[in-house]
């Protein structure tokens, strides 16, 4: 039977042959991971039902990035919960403030995460490491309580959706651009319960980091999980990286698709995302004037190392315009590491931005950032609901590093081009 | 949930409602229910806690509960009392934290479309009728899927797990 490569990595894990879409499995986790706002509820229904040990100390991965550094008594209570249990129940991978970075850049950094695997995580993005050729899919507090006590998860197997990617994209242009422009087609459930699956030969010009970028905002177009197969690319990353052994899996040429998308460089200019939607997009040549009252680089869509470089291109040897406040947030400690040995820092402060600590922060409203009433973003994370940042009448524009950096320098949204 | 009917007034929302609308992270730095329930909506009508009964259904159109995968966002309509939830279609994380968490909600394509605001309407579990005792109306959800039936009948997920585990 002709499977697609989600297929292949479910049945796999459930112990099957063959598994079709719609079906039920129960599949076996390589991968639990909670943050600090869902593993809290997870450790509490684990305590509540008087489970005695995790599946496996090596495979549950707890990381307190959404509110740390503690933002307050109540956030550091919840933080506390994730030590204590880390502790109790011999959890080997749990990420505090110094070796903490945004969890869906953090754990294919550290090579927790890889080719073949399946991972449950309690938090929407889980879907990003799809980018490594694995399923990848985000779930509540109770699947992940269940999943951290038995090692296992049920499926609904899914329909998949086949985007094929052709041309070389053009200057600028970047992953959150394509998956922008692909959400901007489809619509924010464009992809409901669905796979969304990436071919075509413009995954060639596409970096690693542009491929997790593509595959985190699956769930935007309400997918359950985004996936590339594994290329030289993949490979070249997860060598001496990744923990485990990995496995590479690819669709068969027959393979079922409900439906099939032709996506050409060529069309794809730069991306702006209006409020309150991220389907609600714009090329950069039809934004029009849009002034900014703060831009944040960072987050689990792009705070990687290229994205912080991309900005600094843009940024160098200039000032941020008066009425920006620019806040940058490399997502891990090692990121912050390279930034500032490459020299990123001195870019940035020299031009009156501000560099973070790692953490989600403002991405959700959380600290680090929060907006006032009529305040407007302009910001490379990937959610722009009413209320996102801060204030219910605050308004977020969502847009790569490129468009961020540029915006930080006019203080409007603009395009690289419109600044160097 | 067998044999139970739910009746309540209808509270009426559009597409998309994210899980930010639902309960917005600045209350998340604490996960009670009764706490998330004082907030519950709160961005997408302001007057919703104010105005809801016990009992009272939310109604919406196509894609609700989507973005975060905060269970959060389930627990607070629970404890806040609304019985059950009917929208055209939900996103996939929410759908499962919806049965997880004990909260019924049921797909109708018609339904949202015809309820208006503060119509009486009552719920039949079992066999997701949906009657509209105002407009003297009926409409039909989708039955729940039967492995979801099953999830229920044994309490939800975790005393399925822990009947695993003794």
């Amino acid at each position: 039977m002709n499977m697609t490569i989600t297929e292949k990595i479910l049945a796999d894990h459930a112990g099957l042959k063959s598994v079709k879409p719609g079906q039920l499995v129960n599949c076996k986790v390589d991968i639990a991971l909670a943050n600090d706002i869902t593993a809290p509820i997870s450790i509490k229904e684990f305590r509540r039902i008087g489970a005695k040990k995790v599946f496996d100390k090596e495979r549950v991965v707890l990381v307190a990035d959404h509110f740390a550094p503690n933002k307050d008594i109540e956030s550091a209570t919840q933080v506390k919960m994730l030590r204590d249990f880390a502790n109790e129940f011999g959890v080997v991978n749990f990420y505090d403030v110094g070796r903490m970075g945004i969890e869906h850049t953090l754990l294919p950094e550290q090579g927790l995460v890889g080719p073949g695997d399946l991972v449950i995580g309690a938090d929407s993005h889980t879907c990003t490491y799809g980018a490594l050729g694995a399923f990848a899919s985000g779930v509540g507090s109770t699947d992940l309580a269940a999943a951290m006590i038995t090692g296992e998860a049920w499926y609904r197997v899914p329909e998949a959706m086949l985007f094929n990617l052709t041309g070389k994209p053009k200057k600028w242009v970047g992953g959150k651009d394509i998956i922008l422009y692909i959400i901007g087609k489809i619509g924010v459930d464009g992809a409901l319960y669905k796979s969304m699956e990436y071919k075509g030969d413009m995954i060639g010009h596409l970096t690693q980091d542009d491929r997790f970028t593509i595959c985190n905002m699956a769930i935007e177009a309400g997918a359950k999980n985004g996936i590339f197969e594994a290329d030289n690319v993949t490979k070249e990353f997860v060598n001496g990286r990744f923990k485990r052994e990995p496995k590479y899996y690819a669709s068969d040429p027959g393979a079922n698709y409900l439906e099939k998308f032709d996506i050409e460089a060529d069309d794809i200019e730069l991306q702006v995302a209006f409020p309150h939607l991220p389907s609600n997009t714009r090329p950069i040549s039809a934004v029009g004037e849009v002034v900014v009252d703060q831009v944040v680089i960072g987050s689990c869509t792009n705070g990687r190392l290229s994205d912080l470089k991309t900005a600094a291109e843009i940024m160098k040897g200039k000032k941020v315009a008066k009425n920006v406040r620019v806040i940058i947030i490399p997502a891990t400690p090692t990121i912050y590491k390279q930034a500032m040995n490459g020299g990123l820092f001195d870019v940035f402060l020299d031009a009156g931005a501000v560099v973070s600590t790692p953490t989600c922060g403002p991405c959700l409203g959380g600290h680090m950032g929060i907006l006032a009433e009529g305040e407007k973003a302009l910001t490379t994370t990937n959610r722009n609901f009413k209320g996102r940042m801060g204030h219910p009448k605050s308004e977020v524009y969502l847009a790569g590093p490129a468009v961020a950096a540029a915006t930080a320098i006019a203080g409007k949204i603009c395009s690289p081009e419109d600044v160097i | 949930m067998s044999d139970k009917i739910l009746k309540g007034k209808a509270h009426l929302f559009g597409d998309n409602i994210d899980t930010d609308a639902i309960i917005p992270a600045r209350y998340m730095t604490n996960s009670e229910p009764a706490e998330l329930a004082k907030h519950v909506m709160e961005d997408a009508d302001p007057n919703f806690v104010k105005n809801a009964k016990t009992g009272d259904v939310i109604v919406a159109k196509k894609n609700f509960g989507c973005g975060s995968s905060r269970e959060h966002a389930p627990v607070a309509i629970k404890a806040a009392g609304v019985s059950c939830v009917i929208a055209k279609s939900y996103a996939r994380i929410f759908y499962r934290n919806a049965f997880n968490m004990g909260l019924p909600i049921f797909e109708s394509a018609d339904a949202p479309d015809k309820i208006r605001p503060g119509d009486e309407l009552t719920v039949d579990m079992t066999t997701g009728e949906i009657t509209n005792v105002t407009k003297n109306e009926k409409y039909q959800a989708a039955p729940i899927p039967e492995f979801m039936q099953k999830l229920i009948a044994d309490g939800g997920l975790m005393a399925s797990i822990k009947k695993k585990l003794s």
